[in-house]
């Protein structure tokens, strides 16, 4: 049992450090919260679920934190690329379209409704 | 009223998951404080209304849990492909989707679910058009773009959120 645990955080924090090594080598922004967002919600996500292993008392709130995670980090990095879109952050200049430039929708200004 | 049943359900089994027991006197504080939290939180919340509970909404929640899971290990294994590749084999790009998906819970689901399956990152989202950044961009056109990215969240998320 104990043995399980260990491989399922090891596994975790391989995940994790997948995602710190993207994190240096990805060109831009985007490209980034892509890796950030997919491996880190799996790392942590694993690295809980060896915890339950290890510490079967405490299955109900690692539960409930693999939960929070899974709902809230997809948003948080959501709102990091609307924003970084939004103050022009560059694209790399492997970018190949950018629909969001020519959609006459997005270009309307949504504050003024307040 | 099926808002405020919901809210209840969910704060109660947090509260129970929190204090991982069934003790009678634990279980009371916490249906009075998420019978006072539900009653104060949800008297205009309108998150729940489109749900089905019916049978078949739940065992297709159950699917989506599952196609979900198994999209997100895809996904790791994706970016694990591509951070350890010494070629960097990235072609990204802000695409146009549309969905039919009307209820905004749906759409939230659908926005997360997105953002956590291989490549796949909504920037924005404006009417029915989602604007997704994709790492590995294979077809420009909105059609294909949204048979690729959409449609395999969206056939359960349309059943569940009718």
């Amino acid at each position: 049992m104990e043995l399980l645990g260990a491989i399922i955080t090891l596994m975790g924090s391989f995940v994790l450090l997948v995602a710190s090594i993207g994190l240096i080598r990805m060109p831009d922004v985007y490209n980034r919260l892509q890796v950030g967002t997919k491996a880190t919600t799996l790392g942590t996500i694993l690295s809980l679920i060896g915890l339950v292993f290890l510490m079967p008392g405490w299955w109900g709130k690692l539960i409930l934190l693999i939960f929070f995670v899974m709902m809230t980090n997809p948003v948080s990095s959501h709102v990091l690329a609307r924003a970084s879109y939004f103050i022009k952050i560059p694209f790399t200049d492997r970018t190949v379209v950018d629909k969001l430039k020519v959609s006459t929708k997005a270009q309307k200004v949504e504050y003024e409704e307040k | 009223m099926k808002n405020f049943f919901i809210t209840f359900l969910i704060l109660m089994i947090v509260w129970i998951l929190l204090n991982n027991t069934f003790q009678p006197d634990i279980l009371i504080v916490g249906a009075v404080i998420a019978l006072f939290l539900s009653m104060f939180l949800c008297k205009r919340c309108e998150l729940f209304t489109d749900m089905n509970f019916t049978p078949k909404g739940i065992i297709y929640t159950i699917i989506f849990l599952g196609v979900f899971m198994v999209d997100l290990i895809k996904s790791n294994l994706d970016v694990t492909r591509r951070v350890l590749n010494p070629a960097l084999p990235i072609k990204p790009g802000i695409v146009e989707v549309k969905t039919k998906l009307k209820s905004k819970f749906a759409r939230m689901l659908l926005a997360n679910s997105i953002t956590l399956t291989p490549g796949t990152l909504t920037v924005d989202v404006k009417d029915d058009s989602f604007f997704i950044h994709w790492i590995d961009v294979k077809d420009e056109d909105v059609k294909v773009a949204s048979k690729e990215i959409v449609e395999k969240f969206e056939k359960y998320l349309e059943v569940i959120y009718g």
